[in-house]
């Protein structure tokens, strides 16, 4: 077996990790293991590097070995091999399906649940509440409430200023 | 602004208390957050960190929980005092190496530490002393909703705040403790409990973090997971973890006590032995018999020697502290010498020795116990309590034999 990082050398260092029901594996040729510190085999920073490797093998896998290339900054997948690192916030779009499969290995859901920004907060409800508001319009034209109808033109023409507002604040 | 001014002196440092500190020494909470467009720094030019450092630094500065900050860029810190800030648990390693276009700001009581440009553009962290894990996410939370306030962050509805690493996607958050854990070590449990923690989905690091050892049985146990899960449950979590192994601690050592007590006296009184009569030792060794001594108060028996100092000279005997102390040109050798001396002019006060800063509690002569020490054959008699050291009578009953365990592995 070969060395998945240089893949020159004989593999002498397997790990394995096993995070819920999810395993992973690397193999390693002794210089690659030192470099990456794998030097003391209970090692607290196994995680870190199983989470790397595995990283650009799915990234590899799912491109199906053809070089992606992010336009906002330039960095590719080779670059995400060597650093284990995107190169900016719009990676996370240009490498999104080789990554999806990481993601789910890696943490607990693919969806965030945490934290979001107050700006970012509002503009979704301002967005959920305008599609309320036209489906409400859609309605009150087809049952011909113009009144109806009308009151919800002016509610829909007031939250697209307040989205506006909050876009270039 | 001189940093060493501003720093906390270890003595104060080790002095703040926290609940559980016997065995949680600190809680931390950090996030990370990236500004929008921008290439991240292990990424960007030059020239773009220092335009990032630009915007994000004043917006840090200007905080009301940094009213009284320290605020430097990387490069015009030494090496020494980075490694100082390193050793002193407020940057990573990885933000010691970094230079112009990074930056540092943290506040006067060292709860609040932010840098700039380490591997996201912003690392900000909440430090608490002992188990303070939702206090440390609270401040932390209200200084990130500041901060959006004046930042554009790197945000996506599906995949939260968006960092360097995927690792720390969602949430960037990593909420970690620092253990103390000798009774784990010593009752050869620790692998167990790792494995454990393991499983859950939770990571166990040594002392500096990241691919570090764990000297002196200090373990830093945090979250590995952070999308898919909201802040509060991931602190819940690892809270409820922390308790358990607070409790295991608590059992082993109890455990230890009950089955082995004159070997785990044994192995405190020795390190106690070398700590304040050696005149060579590594930081390595002096960390691991610390860690004895540490559990040595814990247990009582040193009842005139307060926790603050063991955790003070954790700190103060590090490599770099000693530097800083003497001289930045000392061999590992001189060092070893040095960091000797600094131990048994702080742990044997009375011996007549130069007391530059003495220890906040100057050990008085203790009452001798009826039979301090067990001749062989001798069947120990425990219902006496504990042991107690008389600090300056051990050291001249074990010079005689020439070998005061020396080359006894006692950090198991």
């Amino acid at each position: 077996m070969l060395c998945c990082v240089c893949k020159e050398k004989e593999a002498k260092v397997h790990l394995t990790q096993i995070v819920g029901d999810k395993m992973q594996k690397v193999d390693l040729c002794e210089g690659c293991a030192a470099q990456k510190g794998v030097n003391d085999p209970a090692g607290f920073s196994l995680a870190d590097l199983l989470l790397g490797l595995g990283a650009s093998q799915e990234m590899e896998q799912a491109t199906g070995g053809g070089e992606l290339k992010c336009s906002n900054c330039g960095f590719t997948q080779a670059d995400f091999k060597k650093a284990g690192r995107l190169g900016c916030s719009e990676c996370y779009t240009t490498f999104s399906e080789g990554l999806d499969g990481l993601l789910k290995t890696m943490h607990k859901g693919t969806k965030h649940m945490g934290k979001v920004p107050h700006a970012m907060q509002q503009s979704r409800e301002l967005s959920d509440k305008l599609k309320s508001l036209q489906k409400k319009l859609d309605k009150a034209v087809a049952e011909e409430d113009f009144e109806q109808a009308a009151a919800m033109r002016d509610e829909i023409k007031a939250t697209k200023e307040k989205i506006a507002s909050i876009a270039t604040a | 602004m001189n940093l060493h001014e501003f720093l906390l002196s270890p003595d104060e440092s080790a002095r703040r208390e926290g609940p559980h500190n016997k065995i949680v020494m600190s809680s931390r909470v950090r996030l990370a957050r990236n500004i929008k467009g921008a290439a991240f720094p292990g990424w960007a030019k030059k020239a773009d960190r220092i335009k990032t450092l630009d915007i994000v630094r004043p917006a840090v500065e200007s905080l009301p929980q940094m009213a009284d900050h320290f605020s430097e860029t990387m490069d015009n810190l030494t090496l020494l005092d980075k490694n100082i800030l390193v050793e002193r648990h407020l940057i990573s390693r990885e933000h010691a190496a970094k230079n112009a276009g990074s930056g540092l700001v943290f506040n006067r009581e060292e709860t609040l530490c932010v840098m700039i440009n380490e591997e996201d553009h912003l690392r900000m962290q909440a430090l608490r002393p002992g188990l303070q894990l939702k206090q440390a996410w609270q401040a932390i939370d209200q200084v990130d909703s500041k901060l959006e306030k004046k930042l554009e962050y790197a945000f996506s509805p599906e995949l939260g705040y968006l960092t360097a690493c995927p690792t720390n996607l969602g949430t960037g958050i990593r909420v970690s403790a620092m253990l103390h854990l000798p009774g784990l070590v010593l009752a050869e449990q620790i692998n167990q409990i790792i494995q454990a923690v393991n499983k859950l989905g939770l990571a166990v690091r040594g002392l500096y973090g990241e691919g570090t050892e764990a000297l002196g049985n200090v373990f830093q146990v945090s979250n590995q997971m952070t999308l898919g899960e909201a802040e509060t449950d991931i602190v819940e979590r690892l809270s409820k973890v922390l308790s358990q192994i607070i409790e295991h601690e608590e059992n082993a050592r109890g455990t230890l006590l009950e089955k082995k007590p004159k070997t785990v006296y044994n192995h405190i009184g020795r390190a106690y032995g070398i700590l304040a009569n050696a005149h060579s030792i590594s930081s390595k060794e002096t960390m691991n018999l610390l860690s004895l001594m540490r559990l040595g108060v814990d247990l009582g028996l040193f009842p005139d020697l307060d926790r603050a100092l063991v955790d003070e000279l954790f700190v103060i005997t590090q490599p770099n502290h000693l530097q800083k102390r003497y001289s930045d040109k000392l061999t590992a050798e001189e060092r070893d010498l040095l960091r000797a001396d600094m131990l048994r002019d702080r742990l044997r006060p009375s011996a007549g020795r130069s007391q530059p800063t003495p220890p906040p509690v100057a050990p008085k002569s203790l009452t001798l116990r009826p039979r301090p020490f067990c001749h062989a054959g001798d069947s120990p008699d425990f219902s006496l309590g504990p042991p107690r050291w008389r600090r300056h009578t051990l050291s001249a009953r074990s010079a005689g034999n020439g070998e005061i365990g020396a080359n006894e592995d006692i950090s198991c």
